[in-house]
């Protein structure tokens, strides 16, 4: 992971009491808590309904964080990235769209094989071992539908 | 110019072309794209042209249509069943069975050989044929019919094909030469004792030095024959395929030259004495000899052609008669000099008497040249040792080191293929020359099938699939290049060595495969495919949340994905027989979830449009109808097509429809590199279209017929005839092996087609592994299967009765509202997904 990220990085349950965040101040932020850590299986994606936007998240195995990037696969137009492969390309954390198989960056959203496409991604939290996602602010700046 | 037909009045040079068997065929192709020459061809025969190098395969279940060489041009005329009965040279006309008159301005002779039959006395009786033609070969079928006893007068490479069609009849058969040996034109002595001692032990008697006098009345069977030496023979049906002769008739009334012993003689350029005349195939007689097999003939064709059009650059010189192939399941080659007749020349022979292997090379005298060479039992070095006399290559010091075992497994001694020149040809079946094969390879074919598909070499006998295979590495290694297989770039290993080091070490989770033999977390490539691998040694069930992160959607939720995100059911409807009941459950379920319901070309029923949520709703409701899981949705095996084969049809030989519920019922679950579908048809009409399966079994009246490796969709592939006349059992246990040999080294989503065509010696191989278990690995296989078979649990039913597994089938994580994004629109009476246009519509 680079630097850069682990600075904006979603937080681990250690930490989530205390979110540090560079930008916009944890309290200027509307967070939506969503479901129980335990119910996300980890490198298991699942889509959660936040206000009126289908919403991806990932666990992974060995990392405290969950990420969080827009269910809508821009090429393929359905909501389906939840449930796409989780792994690493080159060193960066990805899932592959089930539909035509494009990867996109779990971190900042980028589709890997089209620069010109990505998708939205959601600031995480874990707090009391629950998920919330920053809602009406995104991370990136997704190309979403 | 008079024409004879207002059709070809756009062409100013008239070819007529008697003769529509396959050297007249291929000349046809050539000559009707030359501009201004117009093409009429007269066949004698009751059918188009066909392929009769594979005529004896008729008997194995391959139709007449199979063997047919497809339609000629369209600027071609073509007359069939009306021959040429006589040649005015003057006027330049001929003159048809059916009095017609035709004029020419150049005449082609392709008027091929007639089967050879004995003076003998008797030989006109009833059940008494020769082996040529297709009709030949019914009237012998029909002879088989009733009789126990079969015998064929002649043991050259004719005689043993036809030999082999009486054994596949199930008759008691004979082969009866008058020569001391068999094949003595291809075969020296010491070959063809190995041949004789081979083909007794496959069940066919041989009697060599047998002059047959005269055939009567028999008295435990139809016939008897009596020889010279007061020995004699009863037989229900004689076949004769004692060598063939010229047809040369027509060309001997018209005053052309013809040979001594028969053969219309010809020059470089295929003419005849009357230069308006061209004699081509195994009617033709150049520099005193006859050519008999197909290649030369083809040559001919293709330098008749060329000369007319006033391209004289081809000449026709003679052809190298070298041959290699299988007779009653025997290899056999023979190359140049057989016999080691040339001036001063020398030989090396291997024997093998335990393996029934024979090998003979004729070297010249100071020992550097390769003369000839006979092969029998083993013929891998037959493209080697034909290169190596054809480019007159130097031989190593020690020249037998070209027939002694290699037992390390080497090909071609070091550095040979890189001393071939350029125009050395590899593939003879499809003229394809090194040099081709090496421009192919920088162009980027770097695997066999790629180079394969763009050159077409081994894609004919597929003999010289070894040898392509050392001018492709040959050509890699000179390129530096560095052949990478690996799975992907978390795995330095092929699926293949993956599925050995999971099944050797017992290794069960990805976690555990990654961190011994990969790196990195894995991705969409390793995952399915570990996934494959742990389904296929372990037969664990998909659904473990241990695997649950390995498998795509469609095998994570046990159903396809549209492009829509929704999914499609396909329940299993094993031979495509469903009970009315079923039916109407099938139509209930998707009358009340909505699902767009469409037939599929396996046989079966998909029902599209249901979201996560409604998937174990559904599944319900079809397992209480008696359903299980199609695993239309994995790499696994999916249906086996039928036709309603001797239940109902008339034409119908055995019971298809039962056969093909017992192997889907068998191989149901088998998880594998990529999807596997099989067909069985009742009879030889194939309506299952079983030859365009990974497995096809067709029913014969001597029994199955297997095919394996065929394929339809974007790259279609006829499937090969793997094994014949096979009872239940004995289809079943090749079957099992054949699928387990390719789950265990198949490369990931690599169809059974590519999967063959890549493997070192192809079909041959192929079948050596399974049938005749050379590599004994046979019992392991069979006891893989059995444990695959015997844990196999419906995937959707153990599903629903675990609360655990059900956790995953919600469509949002945090509620339970549906996903109302989905658009559809009703159409033909059912809703499918709503196009972009219409979104924009309706939003």
């Amino acid at each position: 992971m680079n630097a850069s990220s682990s600075a904006n990085a979603p937080c681990g349950p250690e930490e989530g009491e205390t979110p540090s965040l560079q930008g916009p101040t944890a309290d200027m932020i509307d967070w939506t808590p969503v479901c129980s850590l335990d119910a996300l299986i980890p490198d298991v994606g699942v889509r959660a309904l936040v206000g009126e936007e289908q919403v991806a998240l990932f666990r992974l195995s060995g990392l405290g964080e969950v990420f969080a990037i827009d269910a809508f696969d821009p090429f393929s137009k359905a909501p389906v990235l939840s449930r796409g492969i989780v792994g690493d390309l080159n060193g960066q954390l990805v899932v592959a769209s089930p539909i035509f198989k494009q990867h996109f960056n779990l971190e900042t959203g980028s589709c890997l094989e089209d620069a010109a496409m990505s998708v939205r991604t959601y600031q995480t939290r874990v707090v009391a071992g629950r998920v919330e996602i920053a809602s009406g602010l995104s991370r990136g700046n997704g190309e979403g539908r | 110019m008079d024409l004879p037909s207002g059709q070809s009045s756009v062409a100013d040079h008239q070819v007529v072309v008697v003769g529509n068997g396959m050297v007249g065929h291929r000349f046809v192709e050539l000559a009707a794209d030359i501009p201004g020459v117009g093409v009429t061809v007269f066949g004698e025969e009751p059918r188009g042209a066909y392929d009769r190098v594979h005529l004896s395969e008729y008997f194995a279940g391959t139709s007449a249509d199979d063997l047919a060489l497809g339609t000629p041009p369209e600027a071609a005329t073509v007359h069939i069943g009306e021959g040429v009965q006589e040649i005015d040279r003057d006027a330049k006309t001929v003159t048809t069975t059916q009095g017609r008159i035709v004029e020419y301005d150049t005449l082609v002779l392709a008027t091929g050989s007639y089967p050879f039959v004995p003076p003998i006395e008797g030989r006109d009786r009833p059940h008494c044929h020769p082996y040529r033609t297709i009709e030949d070969l019914d009237g012998i079928q029909a002879s088989g019919v009733g009789g126990a006893v079969g015998v064929v007068v002649g043991g050259g490479l004719l005689g043993l094909e036809a030999a082999n069609a009486l054994k596949n009849m199930g008759l008691a058969t004979h082969v009866v030469e008058f020569a001391p040996g068999l094949m003595g034109t291809q075969l020296d002595d010491g070959g063809g004792t190995m041949l004789r001692g081979m083909v007794k032990k496959l069940g066919v008697e041989v009697h060599t030095g047998k002059n047959t006098l005269r055939i009567v009345d028999g008295e435990s069977s139809r016939h008897r024959m009596e020889f010279a030496d007061d020995t004699a023979l009863e037989t229900d049906l004689v076949v004769f395929s004692a060598g063939i002769r010229p047809r040369d008739e027509l060309a001997r009334d018209a005053g052309l030259e013809v040979g001594e012993r028969g053969g219309i003689v010809i020059d470089e350029g295929c003419r005849t004495s009357d230069p308006n005349i061209l004699a081509i195939g195994e009617c033709a007689l150049y520099d005193g000899r006859i050519f008999g097999l197909v290649a030369p003939g083809y040559e001919m064709a293709k330098v008749a052609a060329a000369g007319l059009a006033q391209d004289d650059s081809v000449a026709f010189r003679g052809a190298d008669m070298s041959t290699k192939l299988k007779l009653l399941g025997v290899d056999v080659a023979s190359i140049g000099d057989a016999h080691g007749r040339s001036r001063g020349a020398s030989t090396y022979t291997y024997i093998d008497e335990r393996e029934r292997v024979y090998k003979r090379i004729v070297v010249n005298k100071t020992g550097k040249k390769l003369l000839g060479a006979v092969l029998v039992g083993d013929t891998a070095d037959y493209g080697m040792l034909l290169q190596t006399m054809r480019s007159e290559l130097t031989l190593p010091k020690h020249p037998d080191a070209l027939i002694l075992p290699r037992r390390d497994g080497g090909g071609m001694p070091a550095g040979a293929v890189d001393s071939l020149p350029d125009e050395a040809q590899i593939c003879s079946c499809h003229d394809v020359s090194k040099g081709a094969i090496v421009a192919a390879v920088c162009e980027g074919a770097t695997t066999l099938g790629a180079v394969r598909s763009c050159t077409k070499a081994a894609t004919g006998c597929g003999g010289c699939a070894p040898l392509v295979t050392q001018v492709l590495n040959a050509e890699l290694e000179r390129q530096g290049v560095e052949i990478n297989t690996d799975l992907c770039e978390h795995f330095p290993h092929t699926r293949q060595e993956l599925y050995h080091l999971v099944r050797a070490r017992g290794i069960t989770t990805f976690a555990e495969l990654i961190e011994k033999h990969g790196r990195g977390r894995g991705c969409d490539i390793c995952k399915p495919a570990a996934a494959s691998i742990f389904a296929a040694c372990w037969n664990d069930h998909v659904l473990r949340p241990k695997h649950a992160p390995l498998q795509d959607t469609n095998d994570h939720f046990l159903a396809n994905m549209q492009k829509n995100g929704t999914y499609s059911i396909v329940p299993r409807v094993a031979g495509g027989e469903i009970t009315p009941d079923k039916l109407i459950a099938l139509g209930q379920v998707a009358k009340k979830y909505d699902l767009y319901t469409k037939i599929t070309g396996g046989q079966r029923i998909d029902l599209f449009g249901a979201q996560v949520h409604e998937l174990p709703l559904i599944w319900r409701e079809l397992i209480d109808a008696g359903f299980e899981t199609g695993h239309a949705y994995g790499k696994a095996v999916r249906t086996v097509k039928s036709c309603v084969g001797s239940t109902w049809c008339r034409y119908g030989v055995l019971d298809s429809v039962g056969m093909a519920i017992h192997i889907e019922n068998r191989y149901k679950g088998l998880r594998a590199p990529h999807k596997l579908k099989f067909a069985v048809s009742g009879c030889t009409r194939e309506c299952a279209e079983a030859q365009s399966k990974d497995v096809g079994v067709i029913a014969t009246e001597i029994g199955w017929n297997l095919y394996v490796c065929g394929n339809g969709g974007m790259r279609p592939r006829h499937a090969d005839l793997f094994a014949t006349g096979l009872d239940d059992a004995t289809l079943i246990q090749l079957i099992d092996r054949f699928l387990m040999f390719y789950v265990r080294t198949a490369d990931r989503l690599q169809r059974t087609s590519v999967w063959m065509e890549n493997l070192e010696g192809g079909l041959d191989y192929l079948k050596s592994v399974v049938i005749d278990d050379s590599l004994g690995l046979a019992a392991g296989l069979e006891a893989e299967m059995a444990h695959v078979i015997d844990t196999y649990k419906c995937e959707w039913k153990a599903a629903i009765e675990d609360e655990e597994k059900l956790q995953r089938f919600r469509t949002f994580v945090n509620s339970n509202r549906t996903d109302d994004s989905l658009v559809f629109v009703r159409e033909r009476g059912q809703r499918r997904p709503a196009f972009a246009d219409e979104l924009a519509v309706e939003v």
